[in-house]
């Protein structure tokens, strides 16, 4: 800290029909500092993020960069005048290669006007030094990595001149190996003098990688603080306007019957995969990006088809070879991209919720939509699902409702057997915490649940028993009092020695 | 207040929007000829459209899955002139009918094979058997029409039942059918998932397959039905006939504001769409205008409703 003040927003309002989106919002961002933006999900940040990048233009205040009166018209002016946004769904071309990707519209021309590959190549691959990425400028965009994609992004941006960047959730698709370079290269972007403005639902992240922050609320400024003048429960009484004291809920698990059991599970990326899960368990599994956790949990699911192995319900062997029979033998699966595989976002709540469970209502060919409506209502009742009516296209939900909604989905499917997908990933505390209850509740009526995260004080806090998976196997069983951040981190990562 | 009022304004003609349409043309049509507004002239638009009515009605439920039928046209084709063919050659209504039912949904079949099974476009699968298909009708007939001579069979594209002719009974019933199908059945919901997210679909249980094959088995058994209406009305089935009827039905389709993309839509509007297509063609014949021009303003049509669609939506997307 201690830089210049480049960014300033004073009584920004942005309305939209009906409501006010943001309400006199103060902001001040200094070269070379991180700035996390906290608050809930309808807090606010996308909104004030969009004007920043000159997405969408304020109602009033007034915005000044290096103390000069701006205003956007479009994402591209921001750009001119230094200020990037690197966004959750990645703007790249696929079949591309990084390069061009990073200088798709400035492609360096020789005088034939011709592009200039191998200048292009050359620039680029410098630029992937300075930020210390080892993969070729050459590579096609397609064959990175979520990561890797990411730091692309961002090393695009440096291309282009910015002095401030916008991250929105980086971290929220990547591993914790990946996550320790991203907050390397910011560390980097932070010498350079370039500010960054953080948003990020995960608190240890904020508190780890920024300088200061600012919290919103309902489209309102609450308050900006030094990060060693404020601590985790400020910010998040500060966010939620009331104190959430307990995110988790307690659990007393006592040992019962084996309801699932996997033997032997095999396919290209998990090998050997045995687990047993017991009745009204929580069974965590986690892994870095790539470890097999996700690919388990559809190979169980049926999702994707498995080479080898075998599932037993109940001490009775099943056939799980696709969802629909995975179903009938009462497995649920929560998929961790709801937008891509939990939901149709352009039907209703209703249709949605009553997705999995058509047989159940149905006669002979006839839907009998009364009954469908009195039991989707009682699911948005029982998980406390704010909508004004169930006939809402489910797109327009936020992430935590829309997460419910999937919840309730699996839970009219009667399954005993829940497999839970990075269940609150994009979701706030508030929401979190009712997840969490809402997780343990099921388990009290005899539900068992796997749980898939790689969200680690989630899974330590969530559940019982906690397997960690490193290439495709599984390398860690822990179970209790003994989980903890560390051990789970050292054998995810491999980085565990033979006597510890 | 004022704003929701005007949001809800801006839905309701949304979703009535193919009906408002049909009635600013209809009007129109009053206003530019005194007949069309004849009894005998409206059963007559009625009944010209009753085959792109009915395609139109089995294309809503493919293009709901996110798909595209182009074989239509020669699936009526290859059925009129074999249900023809054997009923010249038995004089068996029945048979003649049954059979032009059995090819539409041997070739909707074929279709979803493809397809759903073998994973091709449905774009390139149906190119491929659209003009498989025509050659099939163009041996058949060596390039000759068809006669149909029973009166019986004649009667469903030419009788009428109390004043209404049968092929507007037709449609009335299909629609009506596929209506129901659509909104209260598990099947017609697994249709909108398919369409709206395929793999939240088939994560949710949905069999993604089976949903989407029969759609095209019904697109093509009702391509069966529409080519014993077309024959019947016509009197012989040509080797040509149901040539371009897929850009109708898809038109029709688009018309009535289904989207291209899947997932939202209904078959009423369809209908509706359908029958402005038929309004246009009507009025401009009873104006003796150039065939060859009414292409154009066919053309023109599809292309600012679908403007005025776009319009329309970004003006509620930003009332949102």
């Amino acid at each position: 800290m201690g830089g210049r003040l480049v960014l300033k927003l004073e009584s920004i309002v942005k309305s939209f029909p009906g409501v006010k989106a943001l309400d006199g919002v103060h902001l001040e961002v200094y070269e070379g500092e991180v700035h996390a933006l906290c608050g809930e999900n309808g807090a606010g940040k996308s909104t004030l993020m969009k004007i920043i990048a000159g997405a969408q233009p304020y109602t009033s205040g007034a915005m000044y960069l290096n103390g000069e009166k701006v205003v956007f018209h479009s994402a591209r002016e921001a750009e001119k005048s230094g200020i990037a946004m690197i966004y959750q769904e990645f703007n790249m071309v696929p079949e591309l290669t990084v390069a061009e990707n990073m200088y798709l519209g400035r492609l360096p021309v020789n005088s034939f006007k011709k592009v200039d590959w191998e200048k292009l190549f050359e620039e680029a691959q410098d630029n992937l030094n300075h930020l210390g990425l080892k993969f070729s400028s050459k590579t096609k965009v397609k064959n990175l990595s979520v990561a890797e994609a990411q730091m692309t992004e961002i090393a695009k941006c440096l291309t282009i001149g910015a002095r401030i960047i916008i991250m929105d959730e980086p971290t929220a698709a990547l591993a914790e190996e990946e996550i320790k370079i991203l907050f390397g290269i910011i560390e980097e972007l932070k010498k350079k003098g370039i500010a960054i403005i953080y948003i990020s639902h995960r608190m240890d992240e904020i508190f780890k990688i920024s300088d200061r922050l600012t919290v919103f609320r309902d489209g309102r400024y609450v308050a900006s603080k030094q990060i060693n003048e404020t601590d985790y429960d400020d910010v998040v009484s500060m966010m939620v306007g009331r104190n959430v004291s307990n995110l988790y809920p307690v659990r007393n698990y006592k040992a019962q019957e084996v309801v699932l059991e996997a033997r032997e599970i095999n396919s290209r990326n998990v090998h050997d995969m045995s687990l047993k899960l017991h009745k009204g368990e929580i069974l965590g599994i986690t892994g870095l990006l790539g470890s097999g956790t996700i690919e388990l949990s559809k190979l169980l699911y049926g999702a994707m088809p498995m080479e080898r192995g075998e599932v037993f319900v109940h001490g009775i062997k099943k056939d799980c070879s696709a969802p629909v029979k995975a179903l009938k033998a009462g497995i649920g699966f929560v998929s961790d991209d709801r937008k891509q595989e939990g939901l149709v976002l352009i039907r209703s709540i209703r249709e949605n919720i009553s997705m999995s469970s058509l047989k159940k209502l149905t006669k002979g060919i006839h839907l009998n939509t009364r009954l469908e409506t009195e039991r989707v209502n009682q699911q948005i009742q029982s998980l406390n699902i704010r909508i004004s009516s169930a006939s809402q296209l489910a797109g327009k939900l936020s992430g935590g409702n829309q997460q419910k909604i999937v919840f309730a989905k699996v839970l009219e499917a009667d399954s005993d057997i829940l497999i839970l997908n990075e269940p609150t990933r994009g979701v706030d505390v508030g929401a979190k915490a009712e997840i969490y209850a809402i997780i343990n509740q099921l388990t009290q009526k005899g539900k068992s649940i796997l749980m898939i995260s790689t969200d680690l004080p989630e899974l330590i806090g969530v559940s019982d028993r906690v397997i960690v998976m490193r290439e495709g196997r599984m390398v860690l069983e822990i179970s209790g009092k003994d989980m903890n951040q560390e051990i789970i981190l050292a054998h995810a990562s491999g980085g565990v020695r033979e006597n510890e | 207040m004022n704003e929701k009022a005007k949001k809800q304004l801006i839905n309701q003609i949304n979703i009535y929007r193919s009906v408002l349409i049909l009635l600013i043309i209809c009007l129109f049509a009053a206003f530019l000829s005194k007949s069309f507004l004849n009894i005998s002239n409206l059963f007559n638009v009625f009944k010209q459209v009753t085959v792109a009515g009915i395609i139109g009605c089995g294309m809503t439920f493919v293009i709901l899955t996110g798909g595209i039928d182009l074989s239509v046209g020669s699936i009526l084709g290859l059925s009129g002139v074999v249900a023809s063919g054997v009923l010249a050659s038995t004089g068996n209504t029945f048979l003649a009918v049954a059979t032009a039912l059995a090819i539409g949904t041997v070739c909707g079949t074929a279709n979803g094979f493809f397809i759903s099974h073998c994973g091709i476009p449905p774009f390139i699968a149906t190119l491929g058997t659209m003009t498989l298909l025509r050659g099939c009708v163009l041996i058949y007939t060596k390039g000759s029409p068809v006669p149909v001579k029973s009166e019986v069979y004649k009667f469903i594209g030419k009788g009428s039942v109390i004043g209404v002719p049968v092929p507007v009974i037709i449609l009335i019933l299909l629609f009506l059918a596929a209506h129901y199908i659509l909104t209260q059945t598990p099947f017609g919901r697994s249709i909108y998932a398919v369409g709206g997210n395929r793999e939240a679909a088939r994560l949710s249980g949905i069999s993604v397959k089976r949903t989407e094959w029969t759609a095209y088995i019904m697109n093509g058994l009702l391509s069966g039905i529409a080519a014993v209406v077309l024959t019947a009305r016509l009197g012989s089935a040509q080797s040509t006939s149901g040539q371009g009827i897929e850009m109708d039905a898809i038109a029709a389709v688009i018309l009535g504001g289904t989207s291209l993309s899947g997932g939202t839509g209904f078959v009423l509007p369809t209908v509706v769409g359908a029958m402005i297509m038929g309004i246009i063609d009507n009025i401009l014949t009873l104006m003796n205008v150039n065939p060859h021009a009414t292409s154009i303003v066919k053309g023109s049509v599809v292309l600012i409703a679908v403007l005025v669609d776009k319009k329309v939506k970004d003006l509620s997307a930003k009332a949102e």
